[in-house]
């Protein structure tokens, strides 16, 4: 999992013009009144797994929208291949990259495959509804995620696990490079967390960039080769997993006293909150 | 990819003419077909009866100047138009429906209910009462009442985005001050302008004539290409705002178009017609049923709305004798048991 990335994590948080494709540079973002995100610099690293983390509100989804170019910064701007992202039509972005929102609306009655199909959109014009290649991806795209045996069913009736499938084989049928997920696991029991995080894993093996916002600390660690760590609209850490996410950084970013152990399967750090201070089976002494 | 071969993903049929590709919904071409013929069986029926009973043949030859003595003037100067208004309103404020009840995502956001048509009939009643104006004028000042009332209904609700939960309660509050705005009006109003209003706002095509057919076709024209031309873009729309943006499509903007689209749609139609009641609101969701789709599409609901208020017209004049009940008081109350059914269905399942 852990692949060469080893030296992103000594760099310093500015951005070069050839580490990645999409960047962001001195952006800030705000609802009216209210600042998320200030000043922020970030690259997403051609190649790489990006993982977005951060206590709640911390703007990490903001600034995946941001990215995926869904709000305007208010100052600074969104970078992809040498050009302000605004700079481009927007099917031509969506053709660049893609983006699984936190939540989409399921449109009443639509099968799995016409869901699936609509991720050909930014391919697709008027008078070209369909193509051959059109079916090639999307058939792809269900195998790949699993779900081609649904194809005729309606999307209301599926499981949540069997919906988030559905909605990545739609982004997957937009067949982008990059790839923005806005946390891909909510709503998931662990079983089908680990088995959309493990597709993930497969697209970057296969050389898509991936930029994710996850919940679960240790997951990120796991899977990231990239971590971005946010707090209160500012990346505090980010690089590797292995070398940036101590106890002190977990204290400053989450509030939490913690040890970090490895992971017994892949040595990524674990965090492991310390126990209840009263806890008869506390096994260590004190801090 | 081996894939190619393999059974096709989505539904409907793929015609590939040229290089070309069409997705086509054998099933909502079927309707599309069957609401036509629905549609010319009224026609004729509303062109070839009443105090003038003809055949066919006749009311052809009269069309062009020719039959019985007297039939030319009859179908000419009163059936014809009479009919092309009520397909012409019929299908705008099916289609206005359609678009409104897919963006708020609830049938309950068409363009009766949120207060557009109220607007137009109180450009209207103004125009009436105040500038005793000419059938131009009022149509006129209806097309002004009602964008006027839609801009101020969009801006109200308007946060970020037009969400469709805040439009509607903000569409209804606004709907209920121009009711009582209108019914203000006319207590204030001489008895003889007041049942001009008056007969004005139960929406009727009884009389109308080419004075009226013509600036509400040549509207159509422009207005319904433009709407349908959308209808990919609707329907990228249905998945969320965000999720139709990360696709390549700039939904604000295709918002903002559709919703004038559709407020232009209802101004015109109430300009022609005065406020017909719930063509908008029944159109699309019967269409929905009938195409077996979740959502309403946009043509199906354009016929279904031609052929209910067509019919709501040919029912008004034959079934009730020396009655002449007026198209909207037809379509009000045969619409006002489907909203009620339609509620009763929505609160059962849980909304």
């Amino acid at each position: 999992m852990v692949t060469a990335m080893k030296s992103m994590a000594i760099q310093p948080a500015v951005p070069s013009a050839h580490a990645g494709r999409l960047q962001a540079r001195g952006v800030t973002i705000g609802y009216e009144e209210r600042v998320v995100a200030a000043d922020l610099d970030l690259t997403v690293p051609d190649g790489s797994f990006t993982v977005v983390i951060g206590p709640n509100a911390c703007g990490k989804s903001t600034l995946l929208k941001a990215l995926a170019r869904l709000i305007r910064p208010r100052t600074g701007s969104v970078w992809l291949d040498g050009q302000a992202i605004s700079a481009y039509s927007t099917k031509h972005v969506a053709r660049e990259l893609g983006l699984l929102p936190q939540s989409s609306l399921v449109p009443g009655g639509i099968t799995v495959g016409d869901l699936v199909a609509r991720g050909r959109y930014p391919h697709q014009s008027m008078l070209r509804q369909w193509s051959p290649h059109d079916q090639q991806v999307v058939a792809a795209a269900m195998a790949r995620t699993g779900v081609s045996e649904l194809a005729h069913r309606v999307v209301d009736e599926l499981s949540g696990g069997q919906r988030q499938r559905v909605w990545l084989a739609m982004v997957l049928a937009q067949e982008t490079s990059i790839l923005l997920l806005d946390e891909p696991t909510t709503f998931l029991d662990i079983a089908h967390q680990v088995e959309v995080l493990n597709l993930c894993a497969d697209l970057h093996e296969q050389g898509s960039t991936l930029a994710v916002v996850l919940h679960d600390i240790n997951q990120a660690c796991r899977y990231a080769t990239n971590l971005v760590v946010m707090r209160d609209g500012r990346i505090v850490a980010h690089g590797d997993p292995s070398d940036i996410v101590t106890e002190a950084l977990i204290a400053e970013v989450f509030g939490l006293d913690c040890r970090i152990i490895p992971d017994p399967e892949v040595g990524t750090p674990i965090v492991v909150p310390v126990a209840r201070p009263g806890d008869p089976r506390r096994r260590t002494a004190g801090n | 990819m081996s894939t190619h071969t393999g059974p096709r993903p989505i539904s409907g049929v793929v015609l590939r003419p040229f290089s070309l590709s069409v997705r086509l919904r054998p099933r909502a071409l079927l309707v599309g077909l069957a609401l036509l013929a629905v549609l010319t069986i009224v026609g004729v029926v509303t062109l070839t009866t009443g105090d003038y009973e003809a055949t066919v043949p006749e009311v052809i030859d009269a069309l062009f100047g020719g039959g019985p003595p007297g039939l030319d003037v009859v179908v000419r100067r009163f059936r014809l138009p009479r009919l092309l208004v009520a397909i012409g309103v019929g299908a705008a404020l099916g289609t206005a429906g359609a678009v409104f009840q897919s963006i708020t995502r609830n049938p309950l956001g068409s363009p009766d209910v949120i207060g557009f048509t109220n607007g137009s009939a109180t450009g209207a009643v103004l125009a009436i009462l105040l500038l005793r104006a000419t059938t131009v004028e009022v149509a006129a000042a209806a097309v002004i009442g009602g964008v006027l009332s839609a801009a101020a209904v969009y801006l109200l609700s308007y946060r970020r985005g037009v969400a469709g939960f805040r439009l509607i309660l903000v569409g209804i509050g606004v709907s209920a001050m121009l009711t009582s705005v209108n019914t203000y009006l006319l207590s204030r109003a001489s008895l003889r302008e007041a049942q001009i209003a008056q007969l004005w706002l139960l929406g009727s095509v009884n009389g109308r004539s080419w004075e009226h057919v013509v600036p509400l076709w040549a509207s159509l024209v422009v207005l319904l290409p433009a709407v349908l031309a959308m209808s990919r873009s609707l329907a990228m729309l249905e998945l969320g705002a965000d999720t139709a943006s990360a696709l390549g499509l700039w939904s604000g903007k295709v918002t903002l178009g559709l919703l004038l689209g559709g407020v232009a749609l209802t101004a015109v139609a109430t300009a022609a017609a005065g406020p017909i009641a719930f063509v908008a609101l029944a159109a699309p969701q019967i269409a929905a049923r009938l195409v077996r789709s979740g959502t309403p599409p946009l043509l199906p609901a354009a016929l279904t709305g031609a052929v209910l208020l067509a019919g709501a017209d040919l029912a008004g004049q034959q079934l009730f004798g020396s009655l002449r009940l007026p198209a909207g008081v037809t379509t009000a109350a045969v619409g006002g048991i489907y909203l009620i059914w339609l509620l009763g269905r929505e609160w059962r399942k849980g909304w």
